[in-house]
């Protein structure tokens, strides 16, 4: 089979910190992939091996079926991308900046005229088109930087966060739009995304990526379908003693603490609840909340690292893996 | 797709910020202009012709002024690419499947470009006051030394952006580069009666070759010139070549 990205064993380091390691990956043609994982995990950098801009440490990968070591320049005309920072130049129009990026790919005038028409559309900007980009707003700017990445009739987009810092409002526009050019032009998207509902929303198949690593990788809901039952989370003072006594009941498949609440997997949270509150009791616990939720992609993430997926919880060697990536970019 | 387009592709895009920026570009015209009108003719009525000769002091330092305007402007070019990293469009011009010395070369096109726009204007300025070549052949010599000067002090200015970071640190470290040079350079004084340490040292200084070329052609005469045109022409060619393969190198190792 022909994929659109192939890789194996790609691996980043910047000095002792691994940013990125050995990472397997095989993506189809036409699939939306999204990379999921906290700042820091490694997803940029990984996105950024893939595009050339950053050389890997060791591995190899097959981008377009281009190698990235061998044939970059081959690898740079088939893909798009749109970075995580904005990356346009505000003292020129919305169409010279896509204008700009024609020529640079090598478009004739007549190439570009019409393709700048059809991008402005797709994403919906063309009655911005004459507008200087520091009058746009941020929703407007993002979108513009997809129309671009799409410029030059690329196989593959890679989208490095396409909503961070965007209202929620837009951030569905925006949805809607990656979901629309995914259609219309039949490229394939990659990714990267730390919010939940992005990569559930958009995602033919998901990449959860921790500390540099794939941890799992599958469709949504077959993700989802992996936990096998409800997520019982109970608010219990001193949850750590009551793990154990959970852990031996034969309803709970699974228990966890995760920042102070104890999460257990059951197969029917329903007809568990009562069962499991009788049982606090009887061991003296306190309970102070329950709620019960079905799978979502947030509690597979928290299956498979441990950890809740939020900014501020990202672990100090993710942040630090971010100033390592920053210098590594300068 | 060809060097030649993308060269012109990023020219085309300096020449754009450069007609929108219209308070920088009066500004950087008018300062030369206050140096000739003010301290070039003020220079003139007080001391007259230079000692030995029939050339008024103002008819001497236009070349001087005309090369300070040159190297100013030129050597600050590069901050265009600081600013492209500050806002992020370096990522995008890096990314695409072109080289780096395309990218370098229509970056200094772009600087060439506008400083010379600001000599041609000081020399129709100059024109104005009595002060212009004699024939095309002069005029086309300073236009050959006009394009050294800028293509040169341009390079430099981009060798220096493509390993800085801070725009707003980058006029401020050119400055300890611009003002040597500019002070040796033999633009506002005649070197060949200066003291021989700094005669020495200005012969160090390749823009002393240009404004002293510059010279030769504006004035028509040799009377006041260090050195012969062609050793000008010579000397200031390879150090163009020079900073033009310095500029690409480093450029090559630019990090968004």
């Amino acid at each position: 089979m022909n994929y659109a990205i192939e890789a194996h064993g790609l691996t980043k380091k910047f000095g002792d910190l691994t940013a990125v390691n050995r990472v397997n990956l095989e993506i189809g043609n036409g699939e939306i992939f999204g990379l999921l994982g906290p700042n820091g995990a490694g997803k940029t950098t990984l996105i950024h091996m893939l595009s050339t801009i950053l050389p890997p440490t060791s591995g190899m990968a097959k981008v377009a079926g281009s190698d990235i070591h061998k044939d970059p320049d081959s690898v740079r005309k088939a893909i798009g991308i749109v970075f995580q920072e904005p990356s346009l130049d505000n003292r020129l129009t919305g169409k010279e900046n896509l204008d700009f990026h024609g020529r640079m790919y090598g478009m004739t005038k007549e190439q570009r005229d019409e393709r700048i028409k059809k991008v402005l559309e797709i994403v919906g900007l063309s009655n911005r088109a004459n507008v200087l980009i520091q009058n746009y707003s941020g929703g407007m700017k993002r979108r513009l930087e997809m129309a671009r990445g799409l410029m030059h009739h690329p196989r593959i987009l890679f989208l490095d966060e396409p909503t961070l810092g965007l209202d929620p409002q837009t951030r569905r526009v925006i949805w809607d739009h990656i979901r629309l050019l995914n259609e219309v032009e039949k490229v394939t998207i990659i990714l990267t995304t730390h919010y939940i509902e992005e990569a559930d929303y958009l995602c033919n198949r998901v990449a959860i990526i921790d500390r540099g690593k794939i941890v799992a990788l599958d469709k949504p809901n077959a993700l989802k379908n992996k936990l096998k039952g409800d997520v019982v989370s109970i608010n219990i003072s001193n949850p750590e003693k009551y793990l154990d006594i959970f852990r031996k009941n034969r309803l709970v498949k699974k228990a966890k603490v995760v920042d102070g609440t104890l999460h257990l997997q059951v197969s029917s949270g329903e007809q568990s609840i009562p069962k499991l509150l009788d049982l606090a009791k009887e061991h003296g616990g306190q309970v102070h909340t329950v709620s019960l939720s079905r799978p979502t992609l947030e509690d597979v993430f928290i299956y498979y690292t441990g950890r809740a997926i939020r900014e501020e919880a990202a672990p100090d060697h993710a942040r630090m893996g971010r100033i390592a990536m920053a210098h590594g970019m300068r | 797709m060809t060097a030649g387009q993308v060269i012109y592709t990023l020219w085309l895009r300096e020449m754009k910020w450069l007609v929108r920026a219209k308070s920088r570009l009066v500004a950087s015209v008018v300062q030369p202009f206050l140096w000739l009108a003010i301290i070039g003719v003020g220079m003139s009525s007080t001391f007259g012709a230079i000692p030995g000769t029939n050339i008024t002091f103002l008819q001497f330092m236009t070349s001087g002024v005309i090369g300070m305007t040159l190297l100013f402007s030129s050597t600050m070019a590069g901050v265009s690419v600081l600013w492209d990293k500050q806002f992020g469009f370096m990522k995008e011009i890096l990314v695409a499947p072109v080289s780096r010395t395309q990218i370098m070369l229509g970056k200094v096109l772009g600087g060439m470009t506008t400083s010379i726009l600001q000599g041609l204007l000081l020399l129709v300025a100059a024109a104005a006051v009595g002060i212009r070549p004699s024939g095309i052949v002069e005029l086309l010599q300073v236009l050959v030394f006009m394009v050294l000067i800028s293509a040169s002090f341009v390079s430099i200015g981009l060798a220096f952006a493509s390993r800085m970071e801070d725009p707003i640190a980058f006029p401020i470290v050119m400055n300890f580069l611009i003002m040597p040079l500019f002070f040796l350079s033999g633009g506002m004084y005649v070197t060949s009666t200066a003291p021989g340490w700094l005669s020495f040292l200005s012969r160090l200084d390749p823009l002393t070759y240009g404004v002293d070329g510059i010279r030769t052609a504006v004035l028509g005469t040799s009377q006041l010139s260090q050195f012969s045109i062609w050793l000008d022409f010579a000397v200031l060619g390879v150090f163009t070549v020079a900073m033009i393969l310095l500029g690409s190198y480093l450029f090559k190792k630019i990090k968004a």
